[in-house]
C-alpha cells in the first residue's frame, strides 16, 4: 500500500475495564509495528469503563489499520480518532527546579506567565505544576533549563471533542 | 436450598450446554479435578500424546464439522505445548476453545510448579482469553469463550482454569443467550455497497472472483456458486478456499498465488474488476502486492474489517458475512438483465482457456513414483470425497493442486501459519467429526515426523485413518527454494537418516504399506482403503520432484517458473 505523509493522531479508545486490557492494547501496537507517542488511561465514571488516549503517528493506511485493530479487541467499546475534529486537549508535568534564593522570583514570574502552580517548596528545589497542550510544556521547560531541572514527570495527553462538532465526525467506530 | 456442585462439574455442564460432546486432552495435575468428573458424563475425551496434538485435533474437528473444537491441558508446559496449535488456529480463523489448568488463584505469581502465565503468552495469537478467578464467573466465560471462538471471524479463546476454582462449591444456572457491548460482529453489509458492486459487475468486461477461507467458514459455496453461475466470471481460489467451488465447472480455473495454475494468476493480471470473497489477500496469494491485479478494482467482501485494505488497496469495501452478502448479492442481481452477459464475456473466458490450454499442470509419470501421481490416483480411488488434511510443504501444494476440491470443509491445511506436524493431529479430529467419511493425510517424511507420536492416538481410537507419506528423503519445499534460489546448496535438508515407516506402522499397532514403483501405487491405495485400520502408505518418490508453478517469494504472480 502507499506510503502517504506521516501524521500525528489523537485517539480516544473506551474500553472495557477487564485485566489485561490494557496489554491488549500495547501488544497490538508493538505485536504490528505501530507508534505509541503517549498513553494515559484512567477511570470514566462508567463503573467498569476506561478511557485511553493515545498518541500514535502513520500514515492514512496505518491509522486506518490501527483504527481497525483496535475496535477489533473484544473489549474495545468505542475509537474516536479526534484528529480533524474539534478538540481540547492538555497535557500535565511536574517540574522541580533549583530555587536558589537569587532565582526565587524569576521561577515565580515564570509560573505566572505559564500559569503554573508552586505545589512544593523545600529549602532547594521548588515543584511546579503546569498544564497546557505539548508546545506549551515544552516551551515551559526549555525556560526553566538553565535555571536547573532536577527531574520531571510529565503525564501524556488526555483529550476530549469539543461538544459542538460536525455531526458526521462524531461518529466513532470507523 | 439450591444444590451446589464443584467447579468441575459446572465446567461439564456449561460445556455439555454448549453441545461439547467431545474433547481432545491431556491430564496433569492442575486439571485432575476436571478429569475426575469428566470420566462421569457422556462427552467423548480422546487422548491424545502431546499437546500441540490435542489443539491441532480440535482445530480439524471444527474444520471438518463446523462446529467448535475442544481441548483441554494442563498448566505449565501443558499449556505452552498449545500455543502452536492456537496460532495455527488464529491464523486459519478456526473456532477452538482451549481450556488450560492453572495453579491454585492464591500461587498464581509465586513461579509455582508448572504454572506459566498462559493468557499473557496467548495474548496476540487468541481471538480473545480469560483468566477465570471468581467461580460465579465461571459458567458465563465459558459461555462467552464459546460465543466469541464462533461468531464473526472465527478463531481460538483460551480460559485459564485455577486449581482451587475447580474445587469450590456454587450454584449452577445455564446462562442463556448473551450479547457483549463491546464485540457486535457486522453480518449485515451495507446495501449501498452491494448496489455499486452490481453496477461494477454490469461494466466489467474481464472480471474474475476469488474466494477464500471466509466461504467455507460461513457456509456460503452455494451462495458463491450462484453468483458466480450469474455474473459469469472465471473463479480461482485461495488455498483456505479450496472446496468452496465445484472444480469441474467451466470457470473454474484452481488456485491462485505462489504456486497458482498459469491462468488463475495471469488472469489476475489482466481483469478489470476482482472481486474477492472471504480472503485476506496474504503474501503467498498476491506475490509482490504493488503489482497485484493492477489494472483492477478490487472489491472486497469479508467479515473482519482489519482484512479490508491491510494489503492491497480496496475500490469498494463490504463488511459482511459471505453467505449473508453472497445472498443478498444474487437478490439484486435477480432484478437485473443479465441475458447478454455469456456473450459480453465471452472473449474473456476464451482468453482463459487460451492460458489454460497452453500452461497446464502436468508432470510425466517415468519410472519413479512421481507425487501428483499418487496424488491423483487417489483422487480417482475416492471419488473426490474424501477428507484431505496435510501437513506443510511440497506435500500441501501437491494435495492442493492434485486433489479437485468439490465440497467444502474437505481440505484441511495450516494455511497461513505453515505449521508442519498439523496434518495428523487434524486427521484425528476430522475422523472423529465424521467417522463415516475417508480422512487422509497427506505428509511428507520431514513433516509426519514433527507430531508422529499422534499415530499412538488414532490407533488406540481405533481410527482409520489414512496416511500418505511421500518420501523424498529432503525437506523438499526448503530444497526447491535451495535448488532455485541458493545455488543447489542443500544446507541441512538432507534427511536420509529417516525411521522405517513400516516398523513404526507395526510398532504403533498400525498397518504398514509401501510402494517403491509406479506399478505397486495404485494396489497400495487400494488397500489403504480397504483397511479398517489405522494405516500408512509410504510412497518411495522421485527425489528431486518439484512444485510447479512457483512464484519467487516477492515476485508479481505472474512471474510464474514452469518448469
Amino acid at each position: 500500500m502507499s506510503k502517504d505523509k506521516q501524521t500525528r493522531h489523537v485517539l480516544s479508545i473506551l474500553v472495557g475495564n477487564e485485566p489485561g486490557v490494557l496489554s491488549r492494547i500495547v501488544g497490538l501496537f508493538s505485536g504490528r509495528g505501530f507508534n505509541i507517542k503517549s498513553l494515559c488511561v484512567a477511570e470514566t465514571t462508567e463503573e467498569n469503563v476506561s478511557r485511553i488516549t493515545l498518541v500514535t503517528v502513520g500514515d492514512m493506511t496505518i491509522l486506518e489499520q490501527i483504527k481497525k485493530q483496535l475496535n477489533k479487541l473484544v473489549n474495545t467499546i468505542k475509537v474516536w480518532d479526534y484528529t480533524g475534529m474539534s478538540f481540547v486537549n492538555r497535557d500535565m508535568a511536574l517540574v522541580r527546579v533549583r530555587a536558589k534564593p537569587d532565582n526565587r522570583a524569576e521561577i515565580l514570574r515564570m509560573a505566572d506567565i505559564f500559569r503554573s502552580r508552586v505545589v512544593d517548596v523545600g529549602t532547594e528545589y521548588y515543584t511546579l505544576e503546569v498544564t497546557g497542550n505539548e508546545e506549551k510544556i515544552a516551551a515551559f521547560l526549555d525556560l526553566l533549563k538553565p535555571i536547573g531541572i532536577k527531574e520531571i514527570a510529565r503525564t501524556g495527553t488526555i483529550a476530549l471533542a469539543r461538544e459542538k462538532q460536525n455531526k458526521e465526525t462524531l461518529n466513532g467506530k470507523n | 436450598m439450591t444444590k451446589k456442585f464443584n467447579g468441575a462439574q459446572i465446567l461439564l455442564k456449561a460445556l455439555q450446554d454448549e453441545g461439547v460432546d467431545t474433547i481432545f486432552g491431556y491430564p496433569g495435575g492442575a486439571i485432575i479435578d476436571i478429569y475426575h468428573e469428566l470420566v462421569q458424563t457422556d462427552i467423548n475425551h480422546i487422548l491424545v500424546r502431546h499437546e500441540q496434538g490435542a489443539v491441532h485435533a480440535a482445530d480439524g474437528y471444527a474444520r471438518a464439522s463446523g462446529r467448535t473444537g475442544v481441548c483441554l491441558v494442563t498448566s505449565g508446559p501443558g499449556a505452552t505445548n498449545t500455543v502452536t496449535g492456537i496460532a495455527t488456529a488464529y491464523t486459519d480463523s478456526i473456532p477452538v476453545v482451549i481450556l488450560t489448568g492453572q495453579v491454585p488463584t492464591q500461587m498464581i505469581g509465586n513461579d509455582a510448579f508448572q504454572e506459566v502465565d498462559i493468557v499473557g503468552i496467548t495474548r496476540p495469537c487468541t481471538k480473545h482469553n480469560y483468566l477465570v478467578t471468581r467461580i460465579e464467573d465461571l459458567a458465563r466465560t465459558i459461555r462467552e469463550a464459546f460465543y466469541i471462538a464462533g461468531s464473526g471471524r472465527p478463531g481460538p479463546v483460551l480460559v485459564d482454569l485455577p486449581k482451587d476454582i475447580m474445587k469450590q462449591l456454587a450454584p449452577y444456572r445455564p446462562v442463556g443467550e448473551i450479547s457483549l457491548k463491546s464485540y457486535q460482529p457486522t453480518y449485515r453489509p451495507n446495501i449501498k455497497q452491494l448496489q455499486k458492486v452490481v453496477g461494477l459487475i454490469k461494466k466489467a468486461k474481464k472480471p474474475i472472483i476469488v474466494s477464500g477461507g471466509g466461504v467455507i467458514l460461513s457456509g456460503a459455496s452455494e451462495e458463491l456458486t450462484k453468483f458466480v453461475k450469474t455474473v459469469y466470471a472465471p473463479i480461482t481460489s485461495t488455498l483456505m478456499g479450496l472446496g468452496g467451488f465445484p472444480t469441474d465447472h467451466e470457470l473454474w480455473m484452481g488456485m491462485i498465488g505462489m504456486h497458482g495454475t498459469y491462468r488463475a494468476n495471469m488472469s489476475s493480471a489482466d481483469c478489470d474488476l476482482l472481486i474477492a470473497v472471504g480472503v485476506r489477500f496474504d503474501d503467498r496469494v498476491t506475490g509482490k502486492t504493488e503489482s497485484f491485479a493492477s489494472q483492477a478494482k478490487i472489491v472486497h467482501i469479508d467479515i473482519d474489517p482489519t482484512s479490508i485494505r491491510k494489503n492491497v488497496p480496496v475500490a469498494i469495501p463490504v463488511v459482511g458475512d459471505c453467505k449473508t452478502t453472497l445472498s443478498l448479492l444474487n437478490g439484486l442481481l435477480e432484478k437485473e438483465d443479465f441475458k447478454d452477459i455469456r456473450d459480453a464475456r465471452e472473449p474473456w473466458v476464451t482468453r482463459i482457456n487460451e492460458w489454460k490450454a497452453t500452461k497446464k499442470l502436468a508432470y510425466e509419470q517415468k519410472d519413479i513414483i512421481k507425487p501428483q501421481y499418487v496424488i491423483e490416483k487417489f483422487y480417482e480411488l475416492t471419488k473426490g470425497q474424501a477428507i484431505i488434511t496435510t501437513e506443510v510443504g511440497q506435500n500441501q501444494m501437491w494435495a492442493a493442486q492434485y486433489y479437485h476440491f468439490d465440497r467444502p470443509n474437505s481440505f484441511l491445511t495450516s494455511g497461513g501459519l505453515g505449521s508442519m506436524g498439523f496434518g495428523l493431529p487434524a486427521a484425528i479430529g476430522a475422523q472423529v467429526a465424521c467417522p463415516d467419511r475417508v480422512v487422509a493425510d497427506i505428509a511428507g517424511d520431514g513433516s509426519i515426523q514433527m507430531n508422529i507420536q499422534e499415530l499412538a492416538t488414532a490407533v488406540q481410537f481405533r481410527l482409520p485413518i489414512k496416511l500418505i507419506i511421500l518420501n523424498n528423503s529432503y525437506l523438499g519445499m526448503v530444497r526447491q527454494w535451495q535448488e532455485l534460489f541458493y545455488g543447489k546448496r542443500y544446507a541441512c535438508t538432507d534427511m536420509q537418516h529417516a525411521p522405517d515407516f513400516m516398523k513404526l506402522a507395526e510398532a504403533y499397532g498400525a498397518v504398514g504399506l509401501k510402494a517403491c514403483h509406479p506399478d505397486e501405487v495404485e494396489g497400495v491405495l487400494k488397500k489403504g482403503l480397504d483397511t479398517n485400520e489405522t494405516v500408512i502408505m509410504e510412497f518411495v518418490i522421485e527425489r528431486e520432484e518439484g512444485v510447479y508453478p512457483m512464484v519467487p517469494a516477492g515476485a508479481p504472480i505472474t512471474e510464474m517458473l514452469l518448469v
